[in-house]
């Protein structure tokens, strides 16, 4: 039988690469081990050995090919004794690749499983295929229909009775075979999704690189393995199908808050105190912030919305997520009617619902819902950056610190607290202009705050 | 220079071995400790030399049965000293198969007893210190393999610990080597004797039962609990329960030995039913309470590695709370089959290679009981299943519904299993019957996999076999047998 050679991945990211020199020419004999080509990207170059015995049957990409894809049959070696021209002529690249990706894979698994067996001695450039192929291999990948998934009759059954879409887990069986434990945890941490809305976005959720693949980048004892419980494998799958379903685009302003400040300062102060001597309330920067927007969303009620996939839902009430960073992980639990609410009212429940946070203790309507967020580093020095929107969330607010910096006013330079905000927006539902008028409202509201009292 | 290793695994039975050449094909330089017996209890002393005991006693029985076949054969002789002799030949032959195994997979083998003295630590391998076997060994015994490494100083970055385990022995029954024994001199019997005490009827208990009353012993077993075989389901325990009594094997349960008072060439046991005391006079005794895991004079009190109910502590992959210690099979604790063994040895030598590894579903391990009728189960029994709160649909077949029973005159039998009924997971199988060692696999593969009843009643089993047992209790599960 002859063997396919295919572009190796020299790294788990590695989607394509350039053959830059064949060290065989077709009808050389090769032997398990030789060195017939190197392959090298932008960070490195690799030399492709041989798997098995024979005779280096056919060159399929020539030397010097840029951007040859992994996985692709890049030569053919024929058995010793096997009619060369007959094993040469029997795949043919080009077809192959366009006809059946799956059985690419399927050669690229049948590597991997021999090479499994080999010592772990084995040559970094040999192994390196085997550990890189679950890209296409231990992954439940999407085949011809787009649509396989491989897991267990009971973990089918399950899902199916839970309402969880199959092809948005990651399974933990051989070869990524989604398992009944794979479920029920997905069940637990409230991945319960309706089938119908995930599909499609389900083959991008597919790749990745696999765990083994990973772990075969670094010795053996070198680390400590931190298994996923249910909050991180949510947050995993929830950000990957975020950043590759949701079009983000960020828009970004800088915002004087000295005035903030000052209402901030005054409403404190004006705070009466309680019988054991405490202020009734000490509202913070972020809670005004949270204020602003919400009633920033309320002016600009085309941005208060949420897209489903056949329909945008543009909300009657404001609700605003306010992202919490607990011990190992963060929930975004939500403010309803943000925009009417006072600004004491909101700081206790912020407070509230970040205690409850902690102790992992809110109720799954506390946390679901909304249709925007803020999420606030600037207590960490951080000066701007860019956030995740949350779906179905279409919009989040990224605050950065409240900084003294020096800024040109009427033609002179002077010193203003200026604040840095990032818009992340789903594009689907919310169009360049609608995102800036937005920011622009939250803008004028901070700058100008008595206007969030009225 | 102590010579270092990626991985040295301490004791060869079927545990260590196995995680030896796991260990070796993965890559790892490895080595593995033994004192007394490459294969271990399993291969030498245990599961394997047993079995070639209850062989011999199966041909007699089928011997004492020929008429029934219409076959004469006269009456069936025996001699229990080439009976043992062809067992020990059995064990001989594994036992050199697993030092040309290790041989072939490039572990070397360090003959002596193994402590550890240092556990790995800032780039520093662990250290152990392999010294002469004390231990005395029972006999016979094969002789110390050639080509081993011997006593000295050695280092490995992980160290494996697949020591297993010996008898449990109760204050007032400890075992004397003549009169009350363990399954050591159970195996190696010099003459048969005329009555036989066996205290416990847990698998090992219950084979030797089978196997000393199939030449004619006066066989009783007495049991604490008011089950036999407490593992197993109670329907099925029930039934071999009543086969084995029908063969002449006295059952005592709910009962407990009190006192042995051991004469010249008999023991006087006296035995307690919470109701009653009664003392019966016997040949010999065999204690066969359980098993206890060997954790001592390793140094894991010096390095602090954690043990609890005599046994280290592991998390399921194998490893202890000191890093780069590890133990796996009966000294990691229950359940104490060598098929568990083997198989956490190699999660536990997959895990420190890196690749995915996940701790094994103790649900889904099976039993075998050799005896006469066998028994065999994976998953929950019936009780276990309700206690854990499932609302479950529970399938019988008996073998009597089975043509293939009958035509090996086995009518007796039974499969039982038991679903959970809102999604058909596979909770529990259990057999009783002719064979069911050899058939229980059908239900480990399809747990394993995770099959519901659908697959399984989608699968077409050869007609005529017993494994049509399996299909029709599924069946029945679902109210759909057709041969009952």
């Amino acid at each position: 039988m002859p063997t396919n050679v295919l572009m190796p991945a020299l790294s788990p990211t590695m989607e394509k690469g350039k053959l830059s020199r064949w060290l065989k020419k077709e009808g050389d004999a090769v032997r398990s081990g030789d060195v017939i080509a190197e392959i090298e990207t932008d960070k490195a170059t690799m030399e492709v050995e041989a798997v098995d015995e024979g005779v280096l049957a056919k060159i399929l990409v020539a030397e010097g090919t840029e951007d040859v894809p992994v996985n692709d049959v890049i030569a053919i070696i024929a058995e010793e004794g096997e009619d060369v021209a007959t094993a040469a002529a029997a795949p043919k690249a080009p077809e192959q690749k366009a006809k059946a990706p799956e059985s690419a894979k399927a050669g690229a698994q049948g590597k991997a499983d021999k090479q499994a067996d080999q010592p772990a001695a084995a040559k970094q450039s040999t192994a390196a295929p085997a550990r890189t192929a679950p890209a296409g291999a231990d992954q439940p990948a999407p085949g011809r229909d787009g649509k396989r998934v491989f897991a267990s009759p009971l973990a089918r059954r399950l899902a199916k009775e839970a309402g969880i879409d199959l092809a948005g887990l990651t399974g933990s069986g051989p070869r990524g075979r989604i398992v009944e434990r794979d479920v029920l945890e997905a069940k637990q941490a409230g991945g319960a999704r309706p089938a119908a809305s995930s599909t499609a976005a389900a083959p991008a959720l597919a790749g990745g690189p696999d765990g083994a693949a990973v772990r075969a980048m670094f010795a053996p004892g070198s680390f400590e393995e931190i298994p996923l419980d249910g909050m991180r494998k949510t947050i995993a799958r929830r950000l990957v199908e975020s950043k590759q379903t949701v079009p983000h685009f960020y828009l970004t302003v800088d915002c004087e808050i000295d005035a903030l400040l000052a209402l901030r300062a005054d409403i404190n102060g004006a705070a009466p105190k309680g019988e054991d001597g405490k202020p009734a309330w000490k509202v913070s920067v972020n809670d005004l912030v949270v204020k602003a927007f919400a009633v920033a969303l309320r002016r600009t009620p085309d941005a208060n919305v949420s897209f489903a996939g056949d329909a945008i839902l543009r909300h009657k009430a404001v609700d605003v997520g306010v992202a919490v960073s607990i011990p190992g992980g963060l929930l975004t639990p939500v403010i309803r009617n943000a925009d009417a609410r006072s600004i004491s009212v909101i700081s206790q429940e912020v407070r509230d619902l970040a205690a409850r946070a902690q102790n992992r203790r809110l109720k799954p309507e506390e946390y679901t819902g909304g249709a925007a967020a803020v999420s606030n580093l600037g207590m960490y020095g951080v000066r701007e950056f860019a956030a995740v929107i949350n779906p179905p969330h279409a919009t989040i607010l990224a605050v950065g610190e409240g900084q003294q910096r020096v800024i040109v006013r009427d033609g002179q330079p002077a010193v203003a607290t200026m604040m840095t905000v990032t818009l992340s927006v789903d594009h689907r539902a919310v169009d360049g202009v609608l995102g800036a008028q937005l920011l622009q409202a939250f803008r004028a509201l901070v700058e100008k705050p008595a206007a969030i009292l009225a | 220079m102590a010579e270092t290793y990626d991985i040295i695994v301490i004791g060869s039975g079927p545990g260590g071995y196995v995680t030896a050449i796991r260990a070796a094909q993965l890559g790892f330089r490895t080595a593995i400790v033994e004192r007394e017996h490459l294969g271990g209890i399993c291969l030498n002393w245990g599961c394997i030399p047993t079995k070639a005991l209850l062989r011999s006693a199966e041909i007699h029985h089928y011997m004492e049965r020929a008429e029934d076949y219409g076959l004469s054969a006269g009456k069936p002789g025996f001699d229990i000293g080439k009976i043992v002799a062809r067992s020990r030949g059995v064990s001989r032959q594994l036992n050199t198969g697993v030092g040309f195994l290790l041989k072939k997979n490039k572990v070397d083998v360090i003959w002596g007893e193994a402590t550890l003295t240092r556990a790995a630590a800032g780039g520093k391998p662990a250290a152990i210190t392999v010294k002469p076997t004390q231990k005395k060994a029972m006999q016979p015994q094969p002789p110390e393999p050639k080509g081993v490494s011997g006593p000295g100083e050695y280092q490995a970055k992980h160290v494996i610990l697949a020591t297993g385990a010996r008898p449990r022995v109760l204050p007032g029954q400890e075992p004397d080597g003549k009169l009350v024994w363990t399954y050591f001199e159970a195996m190696v019997p010099p003459e048969l004797p005329k009555s036989l005490l066996v205290i416990g009827s847990g698998a090992i208990g219950v084979e030797f039962a089978s196997f000393y009353r199939a030449f004619g012993t006066e066989v009783t077993v007495v049991e604490v609990l008011p089950q036999i075989l407490p593992v197993e389901d109670a329907e099925i325990a029930a039934l071999a329960r009543k086969r084995l009594e029908k063969r002449g094997i006295k059952f005592l349960t709910g009962a407990k030995v009190t006192g042995l008072d051991r004469r010249k060439d008999s023991v006087v046991a006296t035995i307690d039913d919470g109701r009653t005391q009664q003392k019966i006079e016997v040949s010999r005794v065999l204690a066969a309470v359980g098993v206890v895991g060997n954790i001592e004079n390793l140094g894991l009190e010096k390095l602090g590695v954690k043990t609890g109910r005599g046994c280290v502590v592991t998390d399921g992959l194998g490893r202890t709370n000191v890093p780069g210690v590890y133990a796996i099979g009966d000294v990691a604790g229950p359940p104490m089959l060598a098929h568990k063994a083997e198989h956490e040895g190699v999660l536990c030598v997959e895990a420190i290679k890196g690749l995915p590894a996940h701790a094994m579903e103790k649900t889904r391990i099976p039993g075998c009981t050799y005896c006469d009728p066998q028994v065999a189960s994976v998953g929950l029994t019936e009780a276990k299943a309700k206690e854990a709160g499932h609302d479950i649909r529970v399938g019988r077949f008996p073998f009597i519904g089975n043509g293939k029973a009958i035509a090996l005159g086995e009518p007796e039998g039974l499969v039982k299993t038991i679903f959970e009924k809102s999604t058909g997971k596979l909770l529990g199988a259990h057999m009783v019957g002719a064979e069911v060692t050899e058939l229980i696999h059908s239900f480990v593969v399809a747990m394993n996999l995770e099959t519901t009843e659908e697959d399984l009643i989608a699968s077409v089993f050869p007609h005529p076999t017993l494994s049509e047992t399996i299909h029709e209790s599924v069946l029945d599960a679902w109210g759909r047998a057709i041969h009952i």
